[in-house]
């Protein structure tokens, strides 16, 4: 299959990628935010598919933008938006979130300059038929170990969750 | 020009596929107005057959039985008020309902009637029309928060949770259905939607009914899980009329209660469409082995046609079955000219260029029509489940039965 | 007046963090499943119900009042506008009370006359119940079956009275109208309809899995908080107590019946169904033993033609569909009454709602109402 327009794709995803993140930051509703959000994950699912990782589009849709997503929008509803409105927006870390972004700004101009000797000139396109098969491989293969103990920390996670938000079990 | 219509003609793949942008444009065209044809159909016969489960006659008016009153329904909300609340989230509220259309039309994308019948195929078919259709869920939500009323709020909270928690029952049972395709010599499966159809033919079973009762048990949790996906009775709690008068979207009027009311059945016809590829097997005609030889090829290639002419008869039936009186004149004369025309699809149907090209659609067709009975079915006899209950039913038994049938079938898929 | 949601509002210390997300919601006045014009204004956390209180009087027209301004007999079709769905109860309690204060009796041919067609009300009345009960928890189809066969005795109803809903059927001192040409042979044709019909509701029900878990241990209440709260009827049955004022008191020609009074244990919405369903083949026997024994005779009593009770007080009761109705009359001795004052069972049966639905959840709220057979039209008056 061709890809079509590629390079326009390319822009208008990343752009909206970017557009939303700056939505969800500005925007004084939080559930405004939490659908910017959404936009932003979609987006990025789309940069996925354009990386030819379509599986890793897939997922990332129904998890974070089908299920997360909707779990975040669940837990705002319920909390009193007219007083999270009033309250102050930006809080008092400025400094430090000022110093953070001048510091990943510098890493993304070095890379940005520097990069072309630090990564190979071209990455082989992976074959978009087996990109799945690619990843079962991957993760139930060679990263077997740390795939287990990523699960179990998630198990933990939700057993910490389980016990703190339940009163009586 | 010409050229690049004809040369998709003599491929064997999708148009998507073949990276013809005009033929896939025809495709989701075509999808577009059938999908809106079997949404009217599908908004009358529930209304009929939901009257005659219930001793009464339905829609009579319009029409003759009422045939025209999908149409008088869709001018009528056409040309509603489109009310919105004052206090509504306007943007939010907007955009709602087209999310949900959206959505709800986007996984026909890769729904196949066919071995070429689709408009493209992934090879994350599945995985796609669950995601999509697991992003309808936003809308909702989004719906019903923006009404910035108490009903729809609840609606939509009934909603999110409900859609997210049986999301993973029905997922699991897509898995193990998966992994039914990987059972092959080269030992790699599908997320492609004709890929999983084509594993079926190649392996000469439904997955309904292969490693009995697994594939069955799987296919039962998949029937219920998206019966509480598409949000209908017996688990339509977040549009509870009782409780919530119309959950989500109760506030929503006209045109865009119309997107809501499209997407609902057009979500209920996808999920169908997940359940008879990954099932069902698809596109294929039932017993395909059993009963084949060119004798029952020819039958099997029948059964369109007469199934036309059956209808077609029937509304001929009902033609003389029609109270005699001027009044009725005109309904008469239409039902009789509907019947000719149902008749006359009956007859193109058995032309034999027609005839081995409507198969496929047609057995697809039936299939999804079938689980669409069992929607209307299910409204008919079932009171609705409390929510506590609900997420018994997702969390308590389907999702274990999900985890095991998928082991089960893991296990038995390297034994056997 | 203030507004009620008053009461319900978050005290200051019942604020914690993560927890004032009550929502005050209002079921009702307009809602599908408040049966009319209840407003129900309850305090949610989440899904849970944390109290109830209910607003009514959006349907009171007065009718108590109106008594004291009409004659005794000009008052007899108001009574039907309370509990609409079983007038014929309600004006079998009117006359009969009126009747006591005037000393007088109807004649037995009269009496049996009025336990029929009570019975059929009761039946009609308990499938509507039935209908809207099992509409309110999802189930529509035994809506349109019990309304099918509720038509019949509507139909019964019209021939005899010419009146389906608010049929005005019994005057003081008996019955206007002598039953019409073949309503024995109708009443009977009838009852060999409807026995098989109460089957099929009850196989759409009785042991559907969806209905059991929605209505077993949901809005339990026990015999000794049914007392406490004057609840009569079904649900006072379904408790446990053996409470019915055709055995317990019997009035009409109720004494001469053999039927059982059935009860429940657990007070739970599904015994109530349990018990008004066998009420209904109860009252399907009731109904066959009266047409099978209805003595010949005058329909109507010597009554004077102006009714001009002595004076006096008098309390009297009957066993109406949803419970006991009861009629205080007290005679100044004028041709109008000077007080009447109704014991509407729908009114009594409602204040248990809020002991019913507290800590169960917003639709265990509308199989509750449901389940208590509330009629608006009786509980405002």
């Amino acid at each position: 299959m061709q890809p079509v327009a590629t390079t326009f794709f390319f822009y208008f995803l990343s752009g909206l990628t970017l557009v939303a993140g700056i939505l969800v930051i500005t925007r004084r509703n939080p559930v405004h935010s939490a659908l910017a959000l959404i936009l932003a994950l979609l987006g990025q699912a789309g940069l996925y598919l354009m990386l030819y990782a379509p599986f890793v589009a897939g997922v990332q849709i129904i998890l974070y933008a089908g299920g997360i997503m909707v779990l975040f929008l669940f837990v705002i509803m319920l909390v009193n938006i007219e007083k999270s409105q009033k309250e102050e927006q930006f809080n008092k870390q400025w400094v430090v979130g000022i110093l953070a972004a001048v510091a990943l700004g510098v890493l993304f101009v070095l890379v940005y300059t520097k990069g072309k000797s630090l990564f190979p000139e071209r990455v082989a396109q992976l074959p978009e038929q087996s990109n799945t098969q690619e990843i079962a491989v991957m993760l139930y293969g060679n990263y077997m170990f740390t795939f287990e103990i990523a699960s179990l920390l998630l198990l933990v996670a939700i057993i910490g969750a389980v016990v703190m938000a339940k009163k009586r079990i | 020009m010409l050229n690049y219509i004809k040369s998709y003609l003599d491929s064997t793949t999708t148009p998507g596929q073949a990276g013809n942008m005009f033929w896939a444009s025809v495709y989701i065209l075509l999808i577009f107005l059938g999908l809106s044809v079997a949404v009217i159909a599908m908004n009358w016969l529930e209304r009929k057959i939901l009257a005659h489960m219930q001793v009464r006659l339905g829609p009579m008016r319009v029409g003759p039985h009422g045939l025209l009153q999908p149409i008088a329904d869709a001018i009528k909300l056409l040309i509603k008020e489109d009310i919105m609340p004052s206090q509504a989230d306007g943007f939010v509220f907007w955009v709602a309902p087209i999310i949900v259309v959206i959505t709800a039309f986007t996984v026909f994308i890769v729904v196949p009637f066919g071995p070429t019948h689709a408009v493209t195929d992934m090879n994350i078919g599945v995985l796609f029309m669950l995601g999509v259709s697991s992003l309808s869920v936003l809308g909702i939500v989004m719906a019903g928060w923006a009404s910035n009323s108490h009903y729809p709020l609840m609606g939509a909270l009934r909603s999110s949770a409900q859609m997210v928690s049986y999301e993973i029952a029905m997922g699991l049972a897509v898995v193990s259905a998966v992994l039914m395709t990987s059972l092959n010599q080269t030992g790699t499966g599908t997320l492609s939607m004709i890929g999983i159809v084509q594993s079926q033919q190649a392996q000469q079973v439904w997955f309904a009914f292969k490693f009995f009762p697994l594939g069955l048990i799987a296919f039962f949790v998949f029937a219920v899980a998206m019966v509480a996906e598409t949000n209908r009775a017996p688990f339509d709690l977040p549009e509870a009329e009782s409780e919530l008068t119309a959950g989500f979207h109760t506030e929503y009027s006209g045109f865009r209660w119309s997107l809501f009311f499209l997407a609902e059945y057009s979500a209920m016809i996808a999920v169908s469409s997940i359940a008879v590829t990954l099932w069902l097997g698809g596109w294929l005609r039932p017993f395909p082995h059993l009963l084949s030889g060119s004798t029952w090829d020819v039958v099997f290639s029948l059964l369109p046609g007469i199934t036309f002419l059956l209808l077609g008869l029937i509304a001929l039936v009902g033609v003389f079955r029609m109270p005699k009186h001027p009044y009725f004149r005109v309904q008469t004369i239409g039902l009789a000219g509907f019947g000719v025309v149902l008749g006359l699809i009956g007859l193109l149907l058995f032309l034999p260029p027609v005839r081995g090209r409507i198969q496929d659609i047609f057995w697809f067709s039936a299939k999804v029509a079938f689980f669409m009975y069992l929607y209307i079915w299910y409204r008919g006899t079932f009171p609705r489940y409390r929510f506590d209950q609900l997420m018994k039913v997702g969390w308590k038994v389907l999702l274990p039965v999900g985890i095991g049938v998928l082991i089960l079938t893991a296990v038995a898929g390297v034994l056997l | 007046m203030t507004d009620p949601t008053f009461h319900l509002e978050l005290q200051e210390h019942e604020k914690t963090f993560l927890d004032s997300n009550e929502l005050i919601i209002n079921m009702g006045p307009q809602h599908p499943a408040t049966h009319g014009v209840l407003r129900v204004i309850l305090k949610l956390d989440g899904e849970k119900v944390l109290g109830t209180e209910c607003v009514i009087g959006y349907l009171h027209r007065g009718v108590e009042k109106i008594a004291e301004h009409r004659t005794y007999t000009m008052f007899n079709p108001y009574v039907d506008r309370m509990d609409y769905v079983a007038a014929v109860s309600n004006g079998l309690g009117y006359c009969e009370s009126v009747e006591k204060l005037l000393n007088v009796e109807a004649p037995p041919r009269a009496k049996y006359i009025r336990v029929i067609l009570a019975e059929l009300n009761r039946l009609a009345s308990h499938m509507l119940w039935l209908g809207t009960h099992a509409l309110d928890i999802g189930a529509i189809t035994p809506l349109f079956y019990t309304f099918r066969d509720r038509e019949e005795i509507l139909k019964i109803f019209e021939k005899y009275c010419g009146a389906r809903l608010t049929t005005h059927a019994f005057r003081i001192g008996g019955c206007l109208y002598e039953t019409y040409e073949g309503f024995e042979r109708e009443v009977k044709k009838f009852l060999e309809f409807v026995t098989p019909k109460i089957g099929e509701y009850e196989e759409l029900l009785t042991t559907n899995r969806i209905w059991v878990e929605r209505t077993k241990g949901v809005g339990t209440i026990s015999a000794k908080d049914c007392i406490a709260l004057g609840v009569t009827g079904p649900v006072l049955r379904a408790s446990g107590v053996k409470w019915d004022i055709r055995k317990a008191q019997p009035y009409a020609a109720y004494a001469d019946f053999d039927f059982e009074v059935p009860i429940g244990q657990s007070g739970d919405t599904y015994d109530r169904y349990i018990v008004r369903m066998e009420e209904m083949r109860q009252s399907l026997r009731i109904i066959a033993q009266a047409i099978d024994r209805i003595p010949e005779g005058p329909i109507m009593a010597r009554v004077p033609k102006v009714i001009k009770p002595p004076v006096g007080e008098i309390y009297h009761s009957i066993e109406a569909p949803k419970g006991e109705l009861g009629y205080f009359i007290v005679s100044d001795g004028s041709t109008q009454p000077y007080r009447v004052r109704v014991r509407p069972p729908s009114f009594v049966n409602l204040q248990a709602l809020d002991l019913m639905v507290r800590d169960q959840l917003v639709a265990d709220v509308i199989a509750v109402i449901g389940t208590l057979d509330i009629v608006l039209g009786e509980v405002d008056r």
